[in-house]
């Protein structure tokens, strides 16, 4: 039978920076892909981050596959006609050491998978592994569908993704997913020329911007729309929590079309001809949906442990950070007692002393609490919108008196002791 | 014919090198069509290229030859003639009945030797590119694939071919500048039939060789003849072509309710194809059929490249989609924004009225 | 029997476009793959010599990146992996490829006498399908175009039976060996290659042979043994517009009796 000492499940950003981490550090290490190469089932046309990044590729932004670096982000706040929106431009983020770029993981994972090959682990395309092997209670390899396919490891690390099939076998999660612990993501990329880009989108030559979208953006649910400039194309989508798709029985698709055709953005995407079309899943639950992390020569990284942070739009770089604090984790061990699971409980402790179960902690009670209080993107959006509207609209009605009218309006909509409560519930959870 | 036997082997064979001026004036001239028959029919790609020929040897000012290879094939040259040739080179031998490479190739290369022609066009067919591959190796001279345009640059001498590439992507015009003579191939259908004179003469030079039965090198021991639908696609004059819009194998029903009412034939996008609505040999575009009818509705076909390739010349398109914004309108001559369950029909029972109609008016007249 | 099966990296021609601006080939980003027909005459190669017994050597002309492609061939059984790379390759046509291929044949011919070469019926990219029979030309091999089905391959009386597609029939034809095939997808289903096949293929890197490793003559390779140039390279020219007929969505029945009229008017659609 093959022998690796680590078997890595999935070659997303988390299983990439794993195989990474340790192929430099010399472990013999094989990394299954079920995709064609890596990244080609991701749709994440999104941002990447510099600076978790060059943790595991320094210095990568020289020579990998990226569309433009985020000079500028801004958040929209849909009503249904019209636009309240903010931003954040810096050119501080225009250059050396940058912020964040937006990618086609396609591409990048391609790249990386490249660099983890050139790093010396094994990398085995269009193999699904379907599950561990056990003996005496410990894993002891994996089970991939291909004829004579299975394979021994000491250590086996998942980085299989949000749909996490093996973690689920294996019983670090219990219950499976809920609905309400996703989110489905429906993305488009659309041609445009790379001139029109900078036209419309009002950037210098080669930089980018991102736009997210709230409020009539998802029709009012839980979730957020989006739209990443990349060289000669744009990726507009819209993630939304499962649950409140199934709640108001809408198909993702309709909602990425309503949010096309909004009289704020229609004009953005006027001419764009579409490429692609991509739906997947990004899982939300945050930090209450966490599995557990470690078993008996098991380490769980990336979508698979949930680690994704919804507020912020997080993804990739805690797959990354996590991927490497599992390898990390695997390096200590292996030369003090071996992949056992007390000695792989570390690799927990590494994650709490990272940003990545810190922010997660910070942000735990988030996911429930907008599921439970819809009023923030359906009701506020519409009384931001209407407030902004009264106030910008000039009518010699003085201003006194429209500040008191805007009130007026809130006040009509919500008592003053719900929006006191809204506020503070919202401070409690986010700050 | 010269004693020099023809040898595939070595390879090292000196190249038709153009010696002395660019211009190519070392005894290149004329352009040639290989007629390609099969048990004495004439594929009808070969009359398409004496149609281009006729205009490429025109703007260079010599004849238009037609080669034909076969055994008893010696009326075919006053079809050659009919449609545009001056001049036929006839190989009729009993060991060319049936096309095999090694024979053909031996020939048509000892006659290139011989006549020198500047420009040699075959049809882009099964046959044509396994003939023009041997052929152009063994002259050590360039040969481009899959023409859709032949133009001269006059001044210069030289046969701009022009293909596309790259999964019909882009265009690529390609040039063979200093070997004759420069081969082509083109596909059926790309270039329009000319009109047949019947009676028009030309000189007819017909030319013996020896061929051995060891040089084919294989023997044909059977010929299965399948049901030509492709055959019959690119033939056909009206098509009605429905795409994955079209949604269901049940909704292609609707189409062949409309090609059979208008005496069209059934066409479709690759995706219908991969969708198992329809078979493969309907399939239109690159990887599929090149048509050219008079009439081609696209019906819930956006219009991907590798679609319209196949599909550009013809004389009217006709194209139903629901998206506005769909490609395919770009190129038609008549469109309808629309949703085609509903258009299908009612263009069905309409044609149906106004076609049975004018019949009636037809016979009262009578 | 040695089996020689030519293999080729192309981009993933769905992926390939012309900047609509600068007019050029945009080529940045787009995956490279093995030609799909290469990849069914190497699984035809390897299955062949499940049958008959023998080795199946892969070759491929190309940049250094070609390797995966050869990886490929490994993974489905090839036993072995030549890439014919050199700097004053490029820029080959056909001509000059088949050329270069054709040395490389020559030189496995004398290490191990090749009973036959497999290649696809065409590259992707180019479409053109004139390789093949140009290595068949130049090695005096029996060339086989378009083959469907291997039937036989008779070592004895030194024939191969194979059927080929034409375009409205299949031809039974025995060829003299060595040949060459080229093979149409048809001619079999690709295998789900077992592990250890792909964990050998990953680890293995092809062998490198350059132009003073093949004997080659210099003018005969890259640009200066090519033909044929490109002239210029542009997007596919669009065809006018015509007219839009209205009202297709809300009174089908009017805008289809609108096209009927334009439609009769042309009198290509008569009565039957
Ligand atoms: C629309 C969208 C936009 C996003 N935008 C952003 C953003 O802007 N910024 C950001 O930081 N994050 C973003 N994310 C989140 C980010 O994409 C993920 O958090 C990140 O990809 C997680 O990496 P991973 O390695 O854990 O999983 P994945 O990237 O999902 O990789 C898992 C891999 O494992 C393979 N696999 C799974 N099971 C098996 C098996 N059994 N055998 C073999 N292979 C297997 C899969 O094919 C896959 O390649 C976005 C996500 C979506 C869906
Ligand atoms: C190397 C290569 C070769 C190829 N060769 C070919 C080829 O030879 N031939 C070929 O066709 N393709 C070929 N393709 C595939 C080609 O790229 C496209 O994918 C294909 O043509 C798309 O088919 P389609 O237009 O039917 O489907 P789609 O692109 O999905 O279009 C469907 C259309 O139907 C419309 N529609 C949907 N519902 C309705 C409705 N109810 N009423 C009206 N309209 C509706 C939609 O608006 C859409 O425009 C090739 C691709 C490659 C990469
Ligand atoms: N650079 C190359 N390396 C190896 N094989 C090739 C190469 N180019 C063409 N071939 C082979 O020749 C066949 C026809 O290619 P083409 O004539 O380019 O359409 C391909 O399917 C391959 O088998």
């Amino acid at each position: 039978m093959l022998k690796f000492e680590v078997v890595i499940v999935g070659a997303g950003p988390a299983g990439l920076a794993a195989a990474y981490t340790l192929a430099k550090a010399g472990v013999e290490v094989a990394v299954f892909e079920r995709g064609d190469h890596p990244g080609a089932k991701n749709l994440m046309g999104g941002v990447l981050y510099r600076q978790p990044t060059e943790e595991v590729l320094p210095g990568f932004y020289r020579e990998a596959p990226l569309e433009r670096p985020v000079v500028e982000q801004r958040l929209w706040i849909l009503t249904e006609d019209d636009a309240l929106t903010l931003g954040y431009r810096s050119r501080a983020f225009a250059g050396e050491p940058y912020n964040a770029f937006t990618v086609f993981r396609s591409r990048f994972d391609r790249w990386f998978g490249q660099k983890v090959v050139e790093a010396g682990a094994l990398l085995i395309t269009e193999t699904v592994v379907e599950d561990l092997l056990w003996e005496n209670g410990r894993v002891v390899g994996v089970r991939t569908g291909r004829p004579q396919g299975d394979v021994r490891a000491e250590a086996v690390i998942l980085a299989e993704g949000v749909n996490s099939l093996l973690t689920q076998k294996a019983g670090l999660k219990k219950g499976g997913l809920q609905t309400h612990e996703l989110a489905v993501a429906v993305k488009e990329v659309l041609a445009l020329p790379k001139e029109k880009i900078e036209d419309r989108f009002g950037l210098e030559e080669g930089q980018g911007c991102t736009i997210e979208l709230l409020g009539e953006a998802t029709l009012g649910m839980m979730g957020v729309g989006f739209i990443y400039t990349n060289k000669d194309t744009l990726s507009v989508g819209v993630g939304v929590l499962l649950s409140h798709l199934v709640r108001r029985r809408l198909n993702p698709n309709d909602v990425l079309e309503h949010l096309k055709n909004h009289p704020s953005v229609r004009k953005f995407l006027a001419g764009a001809q579409p490429k692609e079309y991509l739906a997947h899943l990004i899982p939300e639950g945050g930090f209450r949906s966490i599995p557990k992390l470690y078993g008996p020569g098991l380490l769980v990284a990336g979508d698979a442990a949930m680690l994704v942070n919804g507020i912020h739009r997080e993804g990739s770089n805690l797959a990354l950070i996590s991927g490497k604090l599992a390898a990390e984790t695997l390096l200590e061990v292996r030369t003090r007692g071996g992949y056992h699971e007390k000695n792989l409980s570390r690799y927990r402790e590494k994650l709490e002393k990272s940003f990545v179960l810190q922010d997660l902690r910070k942000y735990q009670n988030t996911s429930l609490f907008f599921n439970e209080n819809p009023q923030f993107f359906t009701l506020y959006p519409r009384l931001l919108s209407l407030a902004a509207r009264e106030f910008l609209t000039v009518d010699s009605v003085p201003k006194r008196e429209k500040q008191r009218k805007i009130w007026q309006i809130i006040t009509s909509h919500r008592s003053r002791w719900k929006l006191a409560q809204d506020l503070f519930r919202l401070w409690r959870v986010l700050g | 014919m010269s004693e020099e036997t023809y040898t595939l082997q070595g390879g090292g064979r000196a190249a038709q090198k153009l010696k002395g001026s660019p211009s190519g004036d070392d005894g290149y001239r004329g352009v040639w069509v290989f007629i390609e028959q099969v048990e004495g029919r004439a594929a009808p790609v070969s009359w398409e290229l004496l149609g281009a020929g006729r205009e490429l040897a025109d703007s260079l000012e010599v004849e238009l030859a037609g080669v034909i290879l076969g055994s008893g094939v010696e009326n075919l040259s006053d079809e050659a003639f009919a449609y545009g040739a001056d001049v036929v080179y006839l190989a009729d031998h009993p060991l060319l009945r049936d096309y095999r490479t090694l024979l053909y190739a031996k020939v048509l290369i000892n006659l290139v030797r011989k006549y020198r022609p500047e420009v040699l066009l075959m049809g882009a067919t099964s046959l044509g590119r396994d003939l023009a591959g041997v052929v152009a190796t063994s002259l050590e001279t360039g040969l481009t694939a899959d023409c859709t345009e032949l133009k001269i640059d006059t001044e210069k001498r030289l046969l701009e071919q022009t293909r596309p590439a790259f999964g019909g992507n882009v265009m690529a015009t390609i040039l063979c500048p200093k070997r004759r003579p420069q081969m082509a191939t083109v596909r059926p259908r790309v270039f329009p039939l000319p009109p047949r004179r019947s009676g028009r003469k030309g000189r007819l030079i017909a030319e013996s060789f020896e061929l051995k039965e060891e040089e084919a090198r294989v023997r044909i021991l059977e010929t299965i003849k399948e049901k030509g639908r492709s055959l019959y696609l690119d033939q056909a004059e009206v098509i009605v072509a429905g795409g994955r819009g079209v949604g269901s194998k049940e909704n292609f029903e609707l189409l062949k309710e409309l090609a059979e009412t208008i005496g069209g034939t059934l066409g479709a996008s690759r995706a219908a194809v991969e969708a198992g609505w329809v078979p493969p040999e309907y399939q239109v575009g690159q990887t599929g059929t090149i048509v050219r009818p008079k009439v081609y509705f696209a019906i819930g076909i956006s219009g991907a490249i590798q679609h319209l390739v196949g599909m550009q010349n013809s004389d009217i398109i006709v194209a139903i989609n629901k998206d506005p914004e769909a490609p395919i309108f770009r190129i038609a001559t008549y469109g309808i924004v629309g949703d085609l369950l509903e258009i299908v029909p009612a263009l069905t029972s309409e044609f149906r009225r106004r076609l049975s109609r004018s019949t009636s008016e037809g016979i009262s007249n009578a | 029997m040695h089996f020689v099966v030519c293999v080729k990296q192309v981009p993933d021609t769905t992926e390939v476009r012309v900047d609509p601006v600068t007019k050029t080939l945009v080529r940045e980003g787009v995956p490279s793959i093995i030609n799909p027909y290469d990849a069914h005459a190497v699984e035809e190669a390897v299955r062949l010599k499940e049958r008959y017994g023998g080795k199946v050597t892969a070759i491929s002309m190309g940049p250094p990146q070609a390797e995966e492609v050869l990886r490929r061939a490994l993974a489905i059984g090839a036993d072995r992996a030549i890439l014919l790379t050199d700097r004053t390759f490029a820029g080959s046509d056909t001509l000059a490829t088949s050329y270069i291929l054709a040395q490389a044949i020559r030189r496995l011919d004398r290490e191990e006498p090749v009973t036959l070469v497999l290649c696809g019926k065409q590259a992707i990219d180019g479409d053109t399908g004139q390789v093949g029979p140009g290595i068949a030309t130049r090695l005096g091999f029996t060339p086989l175009t378009y083959v469907l089905a291997v039937e036989e391959i008779d070592i004895e009386a030194g024939e191969i039976k194979v059927q080929r597609k034409l375009e409205d029939a299949r031809q039974v034809v025995c060829g003299k060996l060595p040949a060459l095939l080229t093979v149409v997808k048809e001619i079999n289903e690709l295998r789900y290659a077992a592990l250890p096949d792909l964990v050998r293929a990953a680890r293995t890197r092809p062998e490198r042979w350059t132009a003073a490793d093949l004997e080659v003559d210099p003018g005969r390779t890259g640009l200066k043994g090519s033909p044929t140039s490109v002239r210029r390279i542009f997007a596919p020219p669009q065809r006018p517009g015509g007219e839009m007929i209205p009202g297709g969505t809300e009174d089908p029945a009017r805008a289809a009796s609108l096209l009927v009229d334009k439609l009769l008017k042309t009198k290509l659609i008569a009565d039957l």
